[in-house]
Parts: C-alpha cells; sequence; structure tokens
C-alpha cells in the first residue's frame, strides 16, 4: 500500500487483518445463554432446541443459510419476537443469570440493556442530535449538557463524529446508507446497553462503508457483548471470535472462529463453509 | 393497422384524456360562469333613457340599466299579446331594471325591442342606492333642509355629495350606538337579570344581594338614557336633509338622505370612477351586512359563519378521528369485529346529511342541550340557552359526518409508516405508546391534514343539516364579540351556503336576487378554496420533514 498510515477509504485495513488470538469458550464469562429454546410460529417450529452461551465482550457471529432461523434466535435476545403475532416460545434465556422471559421483566428496561441494530439503516425522521438522543430522552434525561456529552461520545463511539459535527441538526434522512447505519449504532450506544444485537448490519451497505462498520465492531468489542448475523462468511471470519453455525433452525456448531473455519466439527458446517451448499 | 393501434394501448390513453379534458372544462366553466355572472353585478352600468310605445298606447319615458337581453320567437310573443308587424324570426327583449319600487311596484321591466325608440343616455341621470325599496333611478331636483328648498337645479349635485357625506357619518354613529355601546348595554343588564334570576332559584336573594344588582342596573340604566340622548340628537341631526327627484313617469319623490347608501351619476363616470365604486361595491358586499331581506348589502356574518363553523369542526373532528384511528389501527385486536367496525365507519360516510341533521338536532340540541340547559343555565329557563339550534351543535353534527374521513386518512398513514421505524423505537427501550407518540404519529401528521383537508372541503360545502341544528337568515349578532366569554358557541349563525339558498328560492325579489347567488357561490367557493389552501400549506411544510423515508 502506498498509504503510510494504513488508512484506505478512512479504513485501518490492519485492524481488521489482525491476527485472532486463540480463544477458549470454557475461559469466558457467559452473558446470554438459552437453554433447549423452540420457538413457534404458529404451528411450525422455528428454532429446535436451541442451546447456546454467548460470551461476555466479545463477538460472537450466527451464520447460517437464508431461513435458518439466525434472525429469529437474535431477536429473541431482546423479546423483539414479542411482535410477531402467533409467535410462542418455550425453553429459557437469561441474560446475567436472569430469566428475560420471566413475567415481571420490564420488556422496555430489558431492550434498554439489549440493544438492536438492524438489517436497513432505520433513523427515525428528526435531526442527527435527535435520533441519538431518542433512547436518552425515553428514559427522562433533562439536563442539555447531559445530552450534549453523550451525543457526542456515542457518535465519536460509531466513528461518524467527524463526519457530521458540523451538521448535527440536519435530518438525519440525508445521511448516506453507510452514514445512517453507524448513526443507527450510535443510537443504541448512547444509552451504554450491555449487548449489542446486529441484524445483518451491512447487507445494505457498498463494500467501504462495511469494511468501515467492521472496524467499528472491532472497537465496540471492548465494552460491549455483540451478536451479529451475517449472510458474509468472511465477515464472520474477519469480525467475530465466536461463531456459531445454524441450519433449519438447528444449531449445529458452535465454537471460536478459528477452529470453525479451519476444522469444524461437523460435515455440514465444513459444507457450508466451504460452499458445498447455502 | 387498426389492431395494431388498439394493442398499443393509446385509445385507452386518448380516452383517458378526454375524460379528463371534460371534467376540466366543465370546472372552469363553471367557475367561469359563477365568476361572470357574480362579478358583473356589482359594476355601475349606464343607464338607459327611452320611449316606449305599446301599440294603442300613449308613448311612455322609461328610463333604467339594462341587465340582459335575449331573443324570443315571434310567435311567442304574438301568443303573449303582441302584435308586431316584421318578418324576422326572432325578436330581441330587453330587461331592464327602473327601480323605484316604491312607486312603480317592481324593480324589474321586461322591454320589446320594436316598440323602443328615442333611446339615448343622459348625463345627469342619478342612481341612488337606498336603505329600503331598492335603488332610484332619475333626475335630482332640488336638496331640502328641514322640509325647505335651499338648492335647486344643477347645483344640487355637488351639494348632494357634500350633504350625503355628512349623513353617512352620521348613519356610521348611529350604527356604532346601537350595536356597539347600547348592544354591550343590553347584554350587561341581561347578564344581571339572570343572576338576579339564579339567586333567587338558589335561595340566595338576601336583601344585600338584590341591592347591589339594583345599584349595578340602575347604573347601566343611567348609561343607557344618556346614550339614548344622544342617539336622540342623531337622529334629529341625521334627518335634516331630504332632497327631491323626478323619476321616469314625471312623479315628484322626497327622498330622506338618510336612506340613502350611495350616490352616483354613472354615465357622467370615468372608466376609472367606475372601477373605483366597482371595487367599493364589492368591497361592501363581503364585509357589510345584508339589508332588504338579504337581496342588498352585504355578507358578511355569512363568511364569518362558515369560516368559524369549519374552523370549530376541524378542532373537535380531528382529534377525535385520530384517537379513533390510531385506537383502531395500533391497539385493536384485528379481526371479525374491528373489521365490522371499519365497514361502519366506511359506510357512516355514504349516509345523507340530512340525516346526521335529524340526529344532531335530536341528540345534541334537545337532548344534550336540554340537560346542559337543566345544569347550568336554569335561570334562563324557559328560555333555552344551548337546548337550541346554534353554531357549537352544527360544527359537531358536521363534525360526526366528516369524522370518518379522518378516521379513513389517518389509518392509512398509520399504515404506511415502515414497521422498521417502529422496531427501531421500541429496540432503544420505548414502550409501545412512547413509540406512537414521538415516532409514528408525529410521522402520520401529513396523512391526519390530508384527512382534515377532505373533512374542510366536505363540511364547508355542507347545507341541508345546518337548516336543522343552527343556520339561520339573518343571525343579530356574530357568534364572536366584545362581551365576555366572546366566542358565544350557543349563537345562531349565517352560512354562505344556506345563504344561496335563501337569497335565491326563498327572496321576495327574484331577480334582484339572482345575481348574488352567483355572487355568494363564487364567494362560498373562495373561501373553500382558501381553507384548503392554509391545510394544504400545513400539511406541505410537515410533509417536507419527512422527505426521503419513503425510499
Amino acid at each position: 500500500m502506498s498509504s503510510n498510515s494504513g488508512l484506505t477509504h478512512g479504513v485501518n485495513l490492519d485492524a481488521l487483518d489482525r491476527k485472532q488470538d486463540v480463544m477458549n469458550i470454557n475461559d469466558e464469562t457467559i452473558c446470554l445463554e438459552t437453554k433447549s429454546l423452540k420457538l413457534f410460529y404458529g404451528d411450525k417450529q422455528a428454532l429446535q432446541d436451541i442451546s447456546i452461551s454467548l460470551p461476555e465482550k466479545r463477538v460472537s457471529a450466527f451464520i447460517g443459510p437464508s431461513g435458518c432461523g439466525k434472525s429469529t434466535l437474535l431477536r429473541c435476545f431482546n423479546r423483539m419476537n414479542d411482535l410477531v403475532d402467533n409467535c410462542r416460545i418455550e425453553g429459557e434465556i437469561t441474560l446475567d443469570g436472569g430469566n428475560i422471559y420471566d413475567k415481571n421483566i420490564d420488556v422496555a428496561n430489558l431492550r434498554r440493556r439489549v440493544g438492536m441494530v438492524f438489517q436497513k439503516p432505520n433513523p427515525f425522521p428528526k435531526s442527527i442530535y435527535e435520533n441519538v438522543a431518542y433512547g436518552l430522552r425515553l428514559q427522562g434525561v433533562k439536563n442539555r449538557r447531559l445530552i450534549d456529552e453523550q451525543v457526542e461520545k456515542s457518535l465519536h463511539g460509531a466513528a461518524l463524529w467527524d463526519e457530521v459535527k458540523d451538521r448535527l441538526h440536519d435530518s438525519a434522512l440525508g445521511l448516506s446508507g453507510g452514514q445512517q447505519q453507524r448513526l443507527v449504532i450510535a443510537r443504541a450506544i448512547a444509552i451504554e446497553p450491555e449487548v449489542l444485537l446486529l441484524d445483518e448490519p451491512a447487507s445494505a451497505l457498498d463494500p467501504i462503508s462495511t469494511l468501515k462498520i467492521e472496524e467499528l465492531i472491532h472497537e465496540l468489542k471492548d465494552n460491549y457483548t455483540i451478536v451479529i448475523v451475517t449472510h458474509n462468511m468472511q465477515q464472520a471470519a474477519r469480525v467475530s471470535d465466536y461463531t456459531a453455525f445454524m441450519y433449519m433452525g438447528e444449531l449445529i456448531e458452535f465454537g471460536d472462529t478459528d477452529t470453525i473455519f479451519t476444522n469444524p466439527g461437523k460435515k455440514q458446517t465444513e459444507d457450508y463453509i466451504t460452499g458445498r451448499y447455502g | 393497422m387498426m389492431r395494431d393501434w388498439f394493442k398499443s394501448g393509446s385509445p385507452w390513453i386518448w380516452l383517458n384524456a378526454a375524460a379528463v379534458s371534460a371534467s376540466l372544462i366543465i370546472v372552469i366553466g363553471l367557475l367561469l360562469l359563477i365568476a361572470v355572472r357574480g362579478l358583473g353585478h356589482f359594476w355601475p352600468a349606464d343607464v338607459i333613457q327611452a320611449q316606449y310605445t305599446l301599440p294603442g298606447n300613449p308613448a311612455v319615458k322609461v328610463i333604467g340599466q339594462q341587465i340582459e337581453t335575449e331573443s324570443v320567437t315571434l310567435e311567442d310573443l304574438r301568443s303573449a299579446g303582441f302584435t308586431i308587424e316584421t318578418d324576422k324570426k326572432l325578436i330581441d327583449r330587453h330587461l331592464l331594471k327602473t327601480g323605484n319600487r316604491d312607486v312603480l311596484g317592481s324593480d324589474f321591466r321586461w322591454l320589446v325591442e320594436p316598440y323602443l325608440s328615442d333611446k339615448f343616455w343622459p348625463q345627469d341621470i342619478v342612481v341612488m342606492e337606498r336603505r329600503e325599496w331598492g335603488n332610484f333611478y332619475g333626475y335630482l331636483k332640488a336638496i331640502k333642509e328641514n322640509g325647505k328648498v335651499v338648492v335647486e337645479g344643477t347645483q344640487s349635485w355637488p351639494e348632494l355629495e357634500q350633504r350625503l357625506d355628512r349623513t353617512l357619518d352620521i348613519f356610521d354613529q348611529i350604527r356604532d350606538i346601537e350595536k356597539g355601546a347600547i348592544g354591550d348595554i343590553n347584554y350587561a343588564i341581561e347578564d344581571l337579570r339572570l343572576e338576579q334570576r339564579r339567586l333567587e332559584l338558589e335561595g340566595d336573594d338576601t336583601p344585600e344581594n338584590l341591592k347591589v344588582l339594583a345599584i349595578e342596573r340602575r347604573q347601566l340604566e343611567k348609561k343607557y338614557e344618556l346614550l339614548q340622548k344622544e342617539l336622540g340628537e342623531l337622529y334629529r341631526k341625521i334627518n335634516r336633509d331630504s332632497l327631491t327627484a323626478e323619476i321616469m313617469n314625471g312623479q315628484t319623490v322626497d327622498i330622506p338622505l338618510a336612506k340613502i347608501v350611495r350616490a352616483y351619476k354613472p354615465n357622467e363616470l370615468s372608466l376609472f370612477g367606475k372601477l373605483g365604486l366597482y371595487f367599493a361595491r364589492l368591497w361592501e358586499f363581503v364585509s357589510d351586512e345584508p339589508r332588504e331581506a338579504n337581496t342588498e348589502g352585504g355578507i358578511f356574518p355569512a363568511i364569518f359563519g362558515t369560516v368559524m363553523m369549519v374552523l370549530i369542526m376541524s378542532m373537535m373532528v380531528t382529534p377525535f378521528g385520530v384517537i379513533a384511528a390510531v385506537y383502531l389501527r395500533e391497539y385493536a385486536k384485528q379481526g371479525a369485529l374491528t373489521r365490522t367496525i371499519r365497514i361502519a365507519v366506511n359506510n357512516l360516510a355514504g349516509v345523507p346529511s340530512i340525516v346526521y341533521g335529524v340526529f344532531g338536532l335530536g341528540f345534541f340540541v334537545y337532548f344534550l342541550g336540554g340537560n346542559i340547559d337543566q345544569l347550568f343555565y336554569p335561570e334562563a329557563l324557559p328560555a333555552p340557552t344551548f337546548g337550541t339550534p346554534g353554531i357549537l351543535w352544527s360544527s359537531l353534527t358536521l363534525a360526526i359526518l366528516t369524522v370518518p374521513v379522518v378516521i379513513v386518512a389517518t389509518e392509512e398513514g398509520l399504515s404506511r409508516i415502515p414497521r422498521s421505524i417502529r422496531e427501531g423505537s421500541l429496540a432503544l427501550g420505548a414502550t409501545k405508546a412512547e413509540t406512537l407518540w414521538r415516532t409514528v404519529i408525529p410521522m402520520a401528521t401529513p396523512a391526519m391534514m390530508t384527512g382534515m383537508i377532505l373533512a374542510i372541503a366536505r363540511a364547508a360545502g355542507e347545507v341541508a343539516p345546518l337548516m336543522l341544528v343552527g343556520v339561520v337568515k339573518l343571525a343579530p349578532s356574530l357568534p364572536l364579540d366584545g362581551n365576555a366569554p366572546f366566542l358565544h358557541l350557543d349563537r345562531k349563525f349565517m352560512h354562505l351556503g344556506f345563504h344561496i339558498y335563501d337569497v335565491g328560492f326563498q327572496s321576495p325579489n327574484v331577480e334582484a336576487a339572482r345575481p348574488l347567488v352567483y355572487a355568494t357561490a363564487l364567494l362560498l367557493v373562495v373561501v373553500i378554496v382558501i381553507l384548503n389552501l392554509a391545510a394544504i400549506y400545513i400539511r406541505n411544510r410537515l410533509r417536507e420533514q419527512y422527505k426521503g423515508l419513503e425510499s
């Protein structure tokens, strides 16, 4: 590369090409855990008896062919599936040991702890500033200075600050797709959740924006437990510490990313990764 | 060849274009007709003088403004008793506004062209618009002061102009006192009467309380007497001058200057003079109160009533319809019941409006209004306060009539908000209500405005139900004035739509009223257009905020 700083289009490629540390799931603190989770849409069972433990402050990726249930599983973690009619759940999901499907749980509060970013950027038709401040205002924060600080911090965190600092009060709909997606991430981290769920966050973006998002995920890992659903296996290999392969509503294999991609335990995983189906 | 043309789809495009053009031409033609007929009425046309000789009768002089000319067949005229020797098939017939109803008995006269002779336009003919008996056409002879002639002949006209200004000035003062000061005092005295009655009803009519009221009343009566004295003085002043004039049959008439609104010599006026007069009359039409059973003067109270009724209606219908739509779309369980409710709401829009009028009369006026009177205005009974048709009940009736439109438009708008936006908000820890309140409803406001625009368009043109729940031919006072509580929702009001009906079909003087029907119709269209444009402007500004979201 001719660039001496290692930056291409503002993306630090060296950071993405990092060498994976060898990890072992047994050394990790578990943050999210499902125990024989079954999910039904009416009579149709979408998730079959899934038990998985996701470690804290690591990036876990869900891969698998379309319709295998990875997004459904992701949406269980912040109870987004509650919004779907006829959706029924059996089994248990715990966040830091507490069952999130408990009757006494406040769903709004749960979603504050478990943030989510969707496939398509969905900024509100408000200013950039108000988008980021949305979650804070929901929590009743009135102090302007506090909101200002948090907005700036979140936009820095989402690597968007330099691009929007001069037009914070312009409409968020004027941003490009990649900027919008980073804005949505800033919006999610502004309320300081413990977990960040990313549902194919880069699938609607161009390659440069995708790289920026991946770089961002890498940086966010220090503070958040990240769960990412992706179609793109290179992306999963690049950004994640742990990878789960799902197929037809079943969890086939879960382990550290290096192992899954270099030496998968199951034939199905190997077939999928090497592109024999999916 | 022909088949290819059909296959290309062009015939349908042409058919569509033809249909659209036809609708456009009809609309524009209608508006043009209304505008020309209505606006032409205010033009001070030249006054013609001629000899009219019916066979076997002596010639008579006719003076007046030519209103319209039509062609009739010779047979029709012959069967009507005219004996005309001519070989023409069609004969012109003119409608002449001769005015002077007090002497001649009617304002208009049809004249057959062949009998007319010696037409000319005399310079010194005078037209006077009067407060009673319609227009005067004729020659000014003399000005009198206290019954004695002061000026005669050619000097009379400048003298008349000068004295008329003075009279009009005094007239304005009289009206200010009668409508303003005395009206206020009457209102206050009526308030005191009701206060006393309330005290009696509640058993609080102690001598002390009554004494306070009596003192206040005495003060008011004293003020009233002073005003009466002032008024008497003004009346004496205004009745000082009168004029003598000659009309077309040679008779002379005496007209007090107090009865004259405007005097001019149309045949002498320059184009600019006529234009000035035209706009003065147009302004009078939109800003003044009606005279002479609504056939003359202005229609300001009707404009005011229409606009105010529509505004009150939209203030009531919008929140109501929006809340109903939010519930139906966001909270209600979608099933057979909600489907039924939706069908019912849609059908509500198809119920004939007079049915709403009957409902409004029964439910709002008699039931609600009657009960309100029992509870809050017992002192005024048996005279009803709210238990009688009024602007509040009219607005409410029209609100019910238009609520389906708002519900349907709002539901449409809510269903168009992308699911991803709702999920985005929920994922940040918002409850359903917070999501609705902070994101979904603001984004649906343009749709709500669309609903409101449709509601306004429907309500402003509605007349039938209003005749039952609040509109009157002539309202003594506006529903908004300077007396507390300023907004009088119990009052009856005037409405442009009803005014058209009243002037056009309930007026004794059909020919005089016809141009006013056009003018009022034009004004109604203008008012509706303005109301709609205002709403559309607000909606477009809201839309601007959410631009780019659709993609």
